[in-house]
């Protein structure tokens, strides 16, 4: 555990990599624009706010708990992030960062204060943020005018490097992999899912630990909503139904337990990626006008994909596992 | 010499029923301390005041002389007073470094965990009790004796000046205890006060220098152990005269007097994947047939075996009626019952009531076309608890909330509300104090005296040779002796044991 990498070989996550790898190398072989700058770029432009939350969701499952919330928050705060987009990227980013903590920290006092079932607490604030939106934005897209450095997130290079959305989510994820990893509050969160009770008696700051997860995920939410108005230069109230069960779902392919106790950032940022991964890949696949496949048939076929994954992820577990005893 | 720990005067009420009157408890320093008392009696209430789960709602604390103010698990820590649960005080699912450091990890000058210096401190405390594990791996994947040891290394790594143990050794086998009997002389050697709760007394001779004894929520006494005998104990712990006792026996099985009847199952040589070499005995009915022998002997493999529950590979169980026993489905259906070793995983439904786990595999039986019968379910489900007198404040209480004994005498009473003709015994009165320990042997005495025919697997020497008619001794799998009350004592069966052992080392 002391090099504990994005990559931990033989662990319970090492399915996610392999099938991850296989992936890219597949695209990488079939398709000839498949590792153009241009389809990187715009791939992991499209793919931040996923990945982003799956990260905020990893930490709230780690506790075992869940955070139902994660996808009304984005459209909330993506038309947060919109009306506040003429005052600049300065102000509508922590604008809507703190609107999504806002969320978070209300789903906190629901959880930790009050004790209600996180499952119930956040599908309450999933409602809740989601009529909010709609509310604000009055049911419409709010648009944001192309000429505002807000939209430039998506574009724009930073230090003439990377654009801005894929420099601030790689700060996120290596941000949040080292308090999980080698902080005491990433400990603290790893053990309570563990065993809650247990984290009590030892004397550790369950409470803290509880509150942090959930502010966290909110604060996720609300980084991906800034994402969303950015990339698609509007605010979207409609947006993000279904997200939190694709953050769900890149939890559990990077390995982490339903249960908490058990997982790691890394592995989430692949889990994510690989759903991401199967999408683009059936657009190249159409792009070769052999087959063409509806969006429908497309989800069809990530929901399957996700289940062989999940399958060669236990089986790869019981094996190292009997490797090691 | 000041006490280390000085407890006045401690009352404390749950919903208006006094579990604390006026107990009190003092601990010198580097001191083996042990605290005894029936279930119910306030001990681990006492302990979680002490330790912050609890607050008193009066008394006094005192730690060295100074009032000791302490309202959660984390200021008990910090004060020096580390716990061992008997379970939940650990996280399985993370390393041992973690276990040991966690809330308390050694930092790098960037404030981030030095995973390094964690390992190797953990290492190092543990390598003084003489374990050498690798500390990366999950706590989960090693022995319940080296996650006590973990528990103690903790304690160790906080500085603590007062450990305490709560039934440390109940799921330990002997070695281990030996292991970790080593290691609490090793903690009282330098200086560190250790508090022993067990329900063993024989533990308490080997370890411990004073002990409390607590009933009915009030401290009765404290004596130097050397001073005590276990009569004198037992007397004070259930409030009952010593010669009362002593004329009951320790135990309330006493074997050997009943005249058995006919042979009701014959197990032949059995032979199983799950250790079983060749074991061979008899069940007859209106007797205790006791199996015994060092753990990993084969004795619940054996059970397992003749209850279906494992595929024999050679060697037969034959019944008296001539039908097929292969599965468990079978044996029950042929009358048998199997109270299994680990009530918690195989047992008890927490959050069904009394009533409900009594009469769960009645259920076919009470049910007439398609509905049960709640008139009759209820008055068997009161028999039983009259009958095994469980303690309980209705029969629609959620069986989690009776103390262990209790939950133990509704299990008791599931496999006799079905009327078996052989009851298989595996530990029934582990963990269960001896208040009702007492009470469930003379049920089960009482039940063969009727008919039954018992099966008794215990590792304490003392129920099998006070309480079973044969003992069969196994060993490796296999049947090497039987011994016949009246007339076996301890002395006899460990000299079988052992002999057998000598003999197949030479």
């Amino acid at each position: 555990m002391t090099c504990a990498g994005f990559f931990r070989p033989g662990g319970h996550s090492f399915g996610v990599w392999v099938v991850l790898v296989a992936m890219i190398l597949f695209g990488l072989l079939r398709y000839e624009n498949f590792g153009g700058a241009y389809n990187i770029s715009s791939f992991l432009n499209y793919n931040a706010m996923f990945i982003v939350i799956s990260v905020g969701m990893c930490f709230v499952i780690l506790t075992g708990g869940i955070d139902l919330s994660v996808g009304s928050v984005a459209a909330f705060t993506s038309v947060v992030a919109a009306y506040l987009s003429p005052y600049g990227i300065q102000v509508a980013l922590p604008g809507a960062v703190m609107a999504g903590l806002a969320i978070g920290g209300l789903n906190a006092v629901f959880v930790v204060l009050m004790r209600i079932p996180p499952f119930i607490a956040t599908l309450a604030t999933m409602l809740g943020a989601k009529g909010g939106a709609l509310v604000i934005s009055g049911a419409q897209t709010i648009s944001i005018d192309w000429e505002l450095n807000f939209t430039k997130l998506g574009m724009e290079k930073a230090f003439n490097l990377l654009p801005w959305t894929i420099v601030i989510t790689a700060v996120v994820v290596v941000g949040l992999w080292i308090v999980l990893e080698r902080t005491s509050l990433g400990r603290t969160v790893l053990a309570i899912g563990g065993g809650e009770d247990a984290s009590t008696m030892m004397g550790l700051n369950v409470n803290r630990a509880k509150i942090f997860v959930y502010v966290l995920s909110g604060g996720c939410g609300g980084m991906a909503g800034v994402f969303l108005a950015s990339g698609f230069g509007a605010g979207q109230p409609l947006e993000g139904v279904g997200w939190e069960l694709s953050a769900i779902a890149s939890v559990v392919v990077g390995g982490t337990l339903l249960t908490g106790g058990m997982g790691s950032v890394g592995a989430t940022v692949a889990g994510a990626l690989l759903l991401g991964l199967v999408f683009n890949i059936l657009n190249f696949e159409n792009g070769r006008g052999v087959i063409s496949l509806s969006a429908y048939w497309q989800m069809v076929i990530r929901g399957g994909f996700l289940f062989v994954v999940i399958l060669l992820q236990s089986h790869l577990a019981r094996r190292s596992k009997g490797a090691t005893q | 010499m000041t006490d280390l720990i000085k407890m006045t005067g401690i009352g404390k009420s749950f919903a208006g029923i006094v579990a604390l009157q006026d107990a009190s408890l003092a601990i010198r320093p580097g001191e083996v301390h042990a605290i005894i008392g029936q279930n119910g009696a306030g001990k681990s209430t006492l302990i979680k005041i002490l330790t912050g789960v609890y607050r008193r709602d009066a008394g006094d604390v005192q730690m060295n002389g100074t009032p000791l103010a302490i309202t959660t698990p984390r200021e008990a820590q910090d004060a020096g007073i580390a716990t061992i649960y008997q379970e939940l005080s650990l996280v399985p699912l993370r390393s041992v470094t973690e276990n040991v450091v966690m809330g308390y990890e050694p930092r790098t000058r960037l404030g981030l965990i030095d995973w390094k210096a964690a390992h190797a401190r953990t290492r190092e405390i543990l390598a003084r009790f003489g374990v050498d594990v690798d500390v990366t791996r999950q706590l989960g994947s090693y022995s319940t004796a080296i996650q006590q040891l973990v528990a103690i290394a903790r304690a160790v790594s906080l500085d603590a000046k007062l450990v305490i143990m709560d039934e440390a050794t109940s799921s330990l086998d002997d070695q281990e205890i030996e292991t970790l009997f080593s290691v609490v002389k090793g903690l009282k050697a330098s200086g560190v006060a250790v508090l022993y709760i067990s329900h063993f007394l024989n533990e308490l001779y080997q370890i411990c220098d004073r002990v409390t004894i607590m009933r009915d929520g009030q401290t009765v006494a404290t004596h130097d152990v050397a001073e005590t005998t276990k009569l004198g104990l037992v007397s004070e712990m259930l409030g009952r005269d010593a010669s009362e006792i002593q004329a009951a026996g320790l135990t309330a099985l006493s074997g050997g007097h009943g005249e058995p009847g006919e042979v009701l199952l014959e197990a032949k040589g059995l032979r199983s994947k799950s250790g079983l070499r060749d074991a061979s005995f008899t069940i007859r009915k209106r007797e205790i047939v006791g199996l015994g022998g060092l753990l990993g002997s084969g004795r619940t493999e054996a059970a397992r075996a003749v209850f279906g529950l494992d595929a024999l590979s050679d060697g037969q169980v034959r019944h008296h009626s001539g039908a097929a026993l292969d599965t468990p489905a079978q044996a029950i259906a042929l009358g048998m019952g199997f109270l299994t070793e680990d009530r918690k995983a195989d047992g008890i439904i927490p959050h069904m009531s009394v009533r409900e786990n009594i009469t769960l595999a009645l259920l076919p039986k009470l049910t007439r076309m398609g509905a049960v019968d709640r008139e009759r379910e209820r008055k068997l489900v009161a028999h039983y608890i009259e009958a095994l007198q469980i303690k309980t404040s209705g029969m629609e209480q959620p069986i989690r909330e009776l103390s262990g004994g209790n939950q133990q005498k509704v299990l008791l009473a599931r496999w006799l509300a079905l009327e078996p003709e052989i009851l298989i015994l595996d530990e029934p009165t582990r963990g269960v104090d001896v208040g009702a320990k007492f009470e469930i042997q003379s049920i089960i005495r009482k039940q063969v005296a009727d008919g039954l025919a018992v099966l008794l697997i215990s590792s304490e020497f003392e129920e099998l040779v006070e309480g079973a008619d044969r003992i069969v001794v196994l060993q490796d799998g296999r049947s090497v002796s039987e011994l016949q009350n009246p007339g076996i004592t301890e002395g006899a069966l460990i000299g079988a044991i052992a002999h057998h052992h000598e003999r197949s080392a030479a």
